[in-house]
């Protein structure tokens, strides 16, 4: 039987569902008929298209990388070149997605949460495209970490708000965005960056992002002739991982891996693993795998990754965990460092960190696997933001 | 009847609103807040709603927020909050309602949260990001338990949707007077009014109207019509200024006494 979730309440398996205050209620069930309006009418998906092609540069490479495949020595390795989209990473497929979505809406006013920033960066690009007045949110702690996109985001006119709140990452400034949403919900618009928040925000990001599986399905086609034996990718929220996985959910054979932060390990409580470390619990209106304590109380996650530091996942994820439909594992941010420098200096692609954590699975798991096997990995964004955190943590001054 | 269903009762007969104080339960101490309910009680509190502390508290403004940071870091759980209610329940019948959000009961087991409370003697449970739609995995437990789950209706909330959730209300209905996070902005009562006017010609269930209402005028104001009226920042404030001092629990008998009297003014 064919794969279908979410169901009509938007629940995946027992994940997922819509746990929010009743005042957000109203502007997700509005969200809800307007996503489903949008998806009959044709001229939407031609308006994504357009934008995808014209202004985001897709399709996106699918770049067989010979000499990292012959370095170690097992499956054919390709790389599903994301970091080459404007912006410089996946969620820019989304916000295009949404911001159309907004304004079919009639919705002048986006806010955003940002970890990294690539989220707020591109949230902030497509907002300036289409005249919008555009708000991020950002915890204090990435925006010192991530100085470079901070600066990007204001130079594309958008107001960034810094948050101090908790741990003062991307989870509060998650906490933040949805204070700011009730308070303005009559005329503002939430783009979600990831596959997370309540219904019908992972089904939507999911399905704005499959163009990444999408096109590696049919570019592979042409490469290959075949199907990947493996699907490979990183995952914080999980959206560039879901919108690789989706596509190939229904084909059985291809195994979908996705690798969680490990941090310093997953043995410490200083990592972002929540599905090969959490339990299922209850946050920013999704029930999913969270990293917490006994009482409920949500953990500090970790990973040298702003990208990655939250401490839950997408509710689609820990529904594929519960049903065994992909595996999940994990990457210390030292593997992820040396998979950082790896490629770069292998195939000169400087990968985020962020997608570095599936670079350093694919370099365990490739040797393993015969040299005929295909191993594609969504190489989600390019590193040129991390260069200051390597350098931090190689002991490089400038 | 439940302790809820009679303290409504009465102060309908009276023609008094009920006045319904927030307190962070942890904040600054356990101990303390056992003190803290006596002295709301004392000075004219009719229902108590009892905060049950979060990290990541998403529907509340900084004073809350703070409150709960202040509960967790003095080591409040969701336990601790339920041993509290069982050695208060010994000599006060007040009804207390625990508010929240979700992921403490759920991680606690929702059907062991049911029956501990029960026993500890909860009479409610508002759990502000669990909406209808998500109800149907606690509230058969809770009935069962005989604990009143308490409605959030908002400003958002659209007519239709507000005539159906009111008619399966129990306990109280708890209106959020305007569009925002807990004790963040300015109300303007005539347009609760309004909403909550309209929501009593749908319901024979009381409306406690909360969310912004941070002084003995605004109380007033809003308990000329509601059934209920909620304070917590601006007690949660009084509490965080004199949590160290012996003045804390003069503080806070003052200014509720204060609402008290505003309210019961107002029904003369």
């Amino acid at each position: 039987m064919s794969y279908q979730y979410p169901d009509e309440r938007g629940h995946f398996g027992e994940y997922g569902g819509r746990y929010v205050a009743e005042t957000l209620m109203p502007a997700l069930l509005e969200l809800e008929e307007a996503y489903a309006a949008a998806r009959r009418d044709p001229s939407f998906r031609e308006e994504f298209d357009y934008y995808l092609k014209h202004y985001v540069g897709r399709p996106s490479p699918l770049y067989y990388a010979q000499r990292l495949s012959e370095e170690l020595g097992g499956a054919k390795i390709y790389l599903k070149r994301e970091d080459l989209n404007h912006t410089g990473a996946h969620k820019v497929n989304n916000t295009v997605g949404q911001i159309l979505l907004a304004r079919r809406m009639g919705k002048q006013k986006v806010i955003a949460e940002t970890g990294a920033g690539q989220h707020g960066v591109a949230t902030a690009t497509v907002a300036a495209l289409f005249n919008m007045e555009c708000e991020i949110f950002m915890g204090k702690e990435d925006i010192r970490r991530q100085a470079l996109n901070v600066f990007r985001m204001k130079l594309l006119g958008a107001k960034v708000h810094e948050v101090t709140s908790g741990t003062a990452t991307l989870k509060d400034a998650m906490n933040d965005a949805l204070r700011h949403w009730v308070t303005h919900v009559r005329d503002t618009f939430y783009v979600i960056g990831t596959v997370a928040g309540p219904h019908p925000y992972p089904m939507l990001v999911r399905d704005f992002q499959a163009v990444i599986g999408e096109e590696s399905k049919q570019q592979l086609q042409e490469a290959e002739g075949r199907l990947p034996d493996v699907a490979v990718a990183c995952i914080g929220g999980g959206s560039n991982a879901m919108g690789t996985f989706y596509p190939f959910i229904n084909d059985r054979s291809v195994r979908l891996i996705g690798v969680e932060a490990a941090g310093l390990g997953v043995d410490t409580d200083k990592h972002a693993a929540s599905i090969s470390a959490g339990a299922p619990g209850v946050l920013h209106g999704n029930k999913t795998y969270l990293l917490q304590d006994e009482d409920g109380q949500i953990n500090h996650a970790h990973s040298i990754s702003a990208g990655l530091d939250y401490p839950g996942v997408g509710p689609e994820h820990a529904h594929l965990q519960d049903l065994g439909r992909a595996e999940y594992v994990s990457i210390t941010d030292d593997e992820a460092l040396a998979a950082f420098q790896k490629l770069t200096r292998i195939e000169g692609i400087i990968p985020a960190l962020e997608s570095a954590h599936a670079i350093a699975q694919v370099i365990k798991l490739a040797p393993t696997l015969p040299k005929e096997q295909v191993l594609l990995v969504c190489l989600s964004g390019r590193g040129d933001k991390d260069i200051h955190t390597v350098a931090d943590a190689l002991g490089v001054e400038f | 009847m439940t302790r809820i269903d009679a303290t409504f009762s009465a102060l309908r007969r009276n023609k008094q609103t009920a006045l319904i104080p927030f307190i962070t339960a942890g904040d600054p101490d356990m101990a303390t807040t056992a003190d803290l309910i006596r002295t709301l009680v004392d000075n004219g509190a009719d229902l108590i709603e009892l905060g049950v502390p979060f990290s990541d508290p998403m529907a509340d403004g900084p004073t809350i927020q703070a409150a709960s940071e202040r509960a967790l870091a003095a080591g409040a759980t969701l336990e601790k909050v339920l041993q509290l209610v069982s050695e208060v329940r010994r000599n006060c019948q007040v009804p207390l309602v625990l508010m929240g959000y979700y992921n403490p009961v759920f991680r606690y087991g929702s059907a062991r949260f049911a029956e501990d409370a029960a026993a500890a003697g909860v009479d409610g449970l508002l759990l502000v990001d669990l909406p209808p739609e998500e109800v149907a995995e606690i509230s058969p437990l809770l009935k069962d338990a005989g604990i009143a789950l308490i409605t959030l209706l908002a400003p958002t909330t659209p007519t239709e949707r507000m005539r159906r959730l009111a008619q399966t209300a129990e306990g109280y209905l708890y209106y959020v007077s305007m569009t925002g996070v807990t004790g963040a902005q300015k109300i303007n009562p005539n347009d609760i009014r309004r909403a909550v006017e309209d929501l009593q010609g749908m319901t024979e269930v009381p409306v406690g109207v909360g969310f912004g209402i941070t002084s003995v005028a605004e109380a007033r104001a809003v308990g000329e019509f509601a059934d209920g009226v909620v304070v917590g920042s601006a007690l949660v404030k009084i509490i965080a200024e004199y949590s160290h001092s012996e003045k804390l629990l003069p503080q806070v008998g003052a200014f509720v006494a204060s609402l008290k009297q505003g309210l019961v003014e107002k029904t003369d």
